[in-house]
């Protein structure tokens, strides 16, 4: 998937950035903006000590998605871009690992590695055989609502690739072979997570945060559930969640919409639908007051942090005064925990935070690898920058955070992967394809009032779960002086730990 | 890691500013490091204009106008591996130093002014060059010519030492979240250290020792400025949506005053030779199992052999039917992962195999089952399917290198130090394409079957497992 990353932190699509696609009717595209001034000639007598004056931002035209819907209940969603002869097609089936059974957690995930180990015709090895004879790419993985299967191929071998890709999806074997030898890698990826302390923390945080509703569980399971899981467990969640009327097919590139609907509908048309059932997300522990959760990584040079709570879903209606708030709070360079953690104190190579907006209520969480030696001064500096976010910000902070949000815009529509990522973060939580046309309306409609008031609404300093993996030996003794919420030392399952 | 000009920026870890590129170039090799796809289609020319201010400072322009935005990408000719005795680290501080502002710049407001105009930056160093880049929306492209200008020629008149401190800071917490804090983090630098004699540009890590970077001086940072941060030592890279008239008098506006500096420092020259003798080295580390890993001395980039080396870490080990992916993850499941890799830099270049035995298994029976397969290879050589895998999968990634605007920036520069020539992809794709069945087993034995270095990392107090021998 394209998409830039900051040089700190989540990826922006997985944090409250996680902006959309805009667009519209078949065949048309969206211009939000009419300006295109050019860039003004610089003058003879120009001041070299001053940042220059800028022209206007060139209006973006949004790409044109032509949909079509399959008989079977399939949606296709094409967009073309024909820079160059390359094109992605990205499956992505509404579902994920929040549908696993307790004692049966990371079954989604397994899953959907799985696909690419057998099909009815293929071996595992030939499935890879043919991947890199094609020199294509296909990626199948499972998150949280969501599962997708992506194909990144040139255009020209469009047919074997196609024909590959279908039948990973349409027709896996699920051999058992397969099945025990990716149980052994999963159980010794588990085994080596006690060697990273940023994974503890993410394990720890979420057991806390949600305790024993979906998202409180790891997606790739833990050991016990990794045995437990059987052939017909995988084979469930393949068979109920993979269902074309539970699915939209998004392809990108240089291609042309009615050539893809009839190779789509000669390789999709025959998946049979079903109606699909809703998962239980179950309901996260309430909040309990500010408490500090120690993991212990003995010898750790940093501490890894996690604090938050549960935040919000997203369908919220503070979808846009949350994205401005979190801009400012951590969701950018100059943001105020990386301005203050980094840039100022130099405690971090990076500090962020972000809103995990998803179909229930993700969580809220700011982050950081804390040098060891500064583990409570950290503390602190998160707890004012947290405090302080709900304090009226600044006209010039705020207008900063709105044109980071609105011009960065254009960018996001450059590649075909890019293109394809905006849209799938839209499907998957059913937003509407308009969404885009209002984009940097709504973001410039946000005021100070709407960021003080999603603020105070969403982060309370006094109930925040804040998750600290480091050498407990030094640590401890000065979180205690630091006196921020009471002190439980847990393991990497948020219990308490001896 | 970041700044292949092959794969996308998309591809770059979290923290590229300061993030250390220790692996340069081409991922060809790695384990699933996503080969990503294009075959039968010929990689595009890129039409671009070079040209060389009077200071010396050489520009590159490619005009790319489907999307509004655009790249600007500025490659001093300097990297970790032209660092004195004592300041490893330094080439890379300096890179964040950059960012701290420059005489008409206050400290902050280089990333402010920036994001306030919709653009992102970013800068990397490794062991050949530094680079700086900012993407952004089209009208914001003035912005960062002046911003970059005023750090190419006023960085010092508002250097102090908080700066340096700051930075400082933050480069070591870099270093510990990005090899101290991290299992097998140190395996790296310490196989470096050994398989390049001292003295040689790539015997340390750019990221540097905590020592060196502590030891760093405001002094440095005023010689290391004047010695490689002229317009003489740098190559400005401009892609993306813009007029190349107007663009070019702006150009001429912000960097065309800023003066030439001396003469730039020749680097000692290499030799590319294998190691003398087989060598032995056992880490220990906070990990659950230990891991395997062996290093032999290859050759720079674009030298004769350097296309069959990278071909040859993907047959090695760069899908599910790689000899060892195959045999040591898939079949026999007595390995978690196995990694090969070729790393052809700018003056010198080597090959690196990685394997972590799953639970109950040893190092040396990894050991023993690599060498089998190395042994395979320089006897039989390779089949034309493996070879045509490996083929197709290298030149899928040619084309997917010119999807961005920024990924097309640094392909520009990269070309450009390393040849020359700054439009070279369709050449380099040709490189590939040419490579041979003998040719695979020719470089296995010039190669592979040369003295190595063998580094076992262990668990803490495991020290019986380190393998001693060249097992056969």
């Amino acid at each position: 998937m394209t998409g830039f990353r900051r040089r700190y932190g989540a990826p922006l699509a997985a944090t409250a950035i996680a902006t959309l696609v805009a667009c519209s009717t078949p065949g048309t595209g969206t211009t939000t903006s009419s300006s295109s001034a050019p860039m003004p000639a610089p003058a003879a007598n120009v001041d070299l000590t001053r940042p220059p004056t800028l022209g206007d931002p060139k209006g973006l035209v949004l790409p044109a998605v032509v949909t079509r819907d399959l008989p079977n209940g399939l949606r296709l969603m094409i967009v073309e871009q024909h820079e160059l002869p390359l094109a992605d097609f990205v499956l992505v089936v509404k579902n994920g690992g929040e549908t696993d059974e307790p004692g049966k957690l990371g079954t989604a995930t397994l899953a959907t590695t799985l696909l690419k180990e057998g099909t009815t015709s293929r071996s595992s090895l030939q499935i890879a055989d043919q991947e890199a004879f094609l020199g294509v790419e296909i990626f199948a993985g499972s998150g949280w609502d969501a599962t997708t299967v992506q194909l990144h191929t040139a255009t020209g071998q469009l047919d074997s690739a196609l024909a590959l890709f279908a039948d990973v999806i349409l027709r896996p074997a699920f051999p058992a072979a397969e099945l025990e030898r990716l149980r052994k890698t999963r159980l010794t990826s588990l085994l080596q997570i006690k060697d990273r302390a940023p994974e503890i923390a993410n394990r720890a945080y979420a057991a806390i945060v949600y305790g024993s509703a979906a998202y409180g569980r790891p997606l790739t399971g833990d050991e016990p559930s990794t045995n437990a899981i059987q052939e017909s467990d995988v084979r469930r969640f393949y068979d109920t969640y993979f269902r074309p009327n539970n699915a939209t097919l998004l392809v990108v590139g240089d291609v042309r919409p009615d050539d893809i609907e009839r190779r789509v509908g000669a390789l999709f048309g025959g998946w049979e639908r079903r109606p699909v059932p809703l998962p239980n997300y179950g309901q996260p522990p309430a909040a309990k007051g500010t408490t500090v959760y120690l993991v212990d990584k003995p010898g750790a040079a940093q501490s890894s942090f996690r604090i938050g709570a549960v935040g919000v879903a997203r369908n919220t209606e503070d979808y846009f005064p949350l994205t401005v708030m979190n801009t400012v709070l951590g969701g950018s360079f100059t943001s105020r925990l990386n301005n203050n953690l980094r840039e100022t104190k130099g405690y971090t190579y990076g500090a962020n935070s972000g809103f995990g907006m998803r179909r229930s209520p993700g969580p809220f969480t700011a982050s950081a690898e804390i040098v060891a030696a500064k583990t409570d001064s950290a503390l602190i500096e998160f707890m004012k920058e947290l405090r302080a976010i709900r304090e009226p910000i600044p006209v010039d902070e705020l207008e900063k955070a709105k044109r980071y949000l609105q011009l960065q815009l254009p960018g996001r529509f450059e590649t075909t992967g890019g293109i394809a990522g905006q849209l799938s973060g839209l499907v998957t939580y059913d937003v509407p394809l308009s969404f885009f046309n209002s984009y940097t309306q709504r973001i410039g409609a946000v005021t100070q009032a709407d960021v003080q008031r999603v603020a105070q609404k969403y982060i309370d300093p006094d109930r925040l779960a804040i998750v600290i993996v480091g050498d407990r030996k030094t640590i401890e003794p000065t979180l205690r002086a630091a006196g921020v919420g009471t002190i439980t030392v847990v393991d990497i399952t948020g219990k308490p730990a001896g | 890691m970041p700044n292949n000009p092959r794969i996308p920026y998309a591809a770059a870890s979290p923290g590229e500013r300061s993030r250390v590129t220790r692996f340069v170039r081409r991922a060809t090799a790695a384990v699933f490091l996503a080969p990503t796809a294009a075959i039968a289609q010929a990689v595009p020319t890129i039409t671009h204009e070079k040209y060389t201010l009077p200071n010396g400072l050489e520009v590159i322009l490619h005009e790319d106008h489907s999307v509004p935005v655009v790249a600007v990408n500025t490659w001093y000719k300097v990297g970790s591996g032209d660092e004195q005795r004592g300041r490893t680290g330094f080439a890379h501080l300096f890179e964040h130093i950059m960012f701290m502002g420059s005489e008409n710049v206050p400290v902050g407001k280089f990333d402010q002014w920036l994001e306030a105009a919709g653009a992102n930056n970013n800068g990397s160093t490794n062991g050949d060059r530094t680079n700086y880049y900012e993407w952004m929306p089209s009208n914001a492209l003035p912005l960062a010519l002046w911003l970059d200008a005023d750090r190419m020629g006023r960085l010092l008149p508002t250097m102090d030492l908080a700066k340096l401190d700051l930075q400082r800071d933050v480069v070591k917490n870099e270093r510990r979240q990005a090899v101290d804090n991290v299992p097998y983090g140190r395996a790296g630098e310490t196989m470096s250290a050994v398989l390049f004699p001292a003295g040689h540009p790539y015997a340390h890590s750019t990221i540097g020792s905590m020592t060196d970077l502590t030891a760093a001086s405001l002094d440095d940072v005023k010689n290391f400025f004047r010695t490689y941060y002229a317009p003489n030592n740098a190559t400005l890279s401009i892609v993306g949506d813009f007029q190349p008239d107007s663009v070019k008098k702006l150009v001429q506006l912000y960097f065309g005053n800023i003066p030439r500096g001396p003469a730039i420092p020749p680097r000692p020259a290499v030799t590319s030779q294998p190691v003398p003798r087989d060598t032995f080295l056992v880490l220990e580390d906070k990990v659950q199992l230990p891991r395997l890993y062996y290093a032999w001395r290859t050759v720079k980039a674009f030298h004769a052999d350097d296309a069959s080396l990278d071909l040859m870490a993907y047959v090695l080990a760069g899908d599910k039917n790689s000899r060892l992916y195959k045999r040591l993850v898939y079949d026999m499941q007595v390995a978690q992962d196995v990694s090969a890799f070729h790393s052809g830099q700018r003056v010198d270049g080597s090959f690196r195999i990685t394997v972590t035995p799953k639970p109950g298994h040893s190092p040396s029976e990894m050991a023993k089952l690599v060498n089998e397969e190395i042994d395979k290879l320089i006897r039989d050589g390779v089949t034309d399917r493996e070879l045509a895998r490996a083929q197709n999968t290298t030149r899928a990634q040619f084309l997917d290198g010119l999807a961005g605007v920024l990924g097309k920036a640094d392909q520009l520069n990269y070309y450009n130090y390393f040849l020359g020539t700054p439009d070279y992809a369709r050449q380099d794709a040709a490189r590939y394409d040419k490579v041979t069945t003998a040719d695979l087993k020719r470089v296995a034995t010039a190669y592979l079957a040369k003295p190595r270095v063998t580094l076992t990392v262990v668990p803490e107090g495991k020290r019986d497992l380190m393998v001693t021998g060249v097992i056969q």
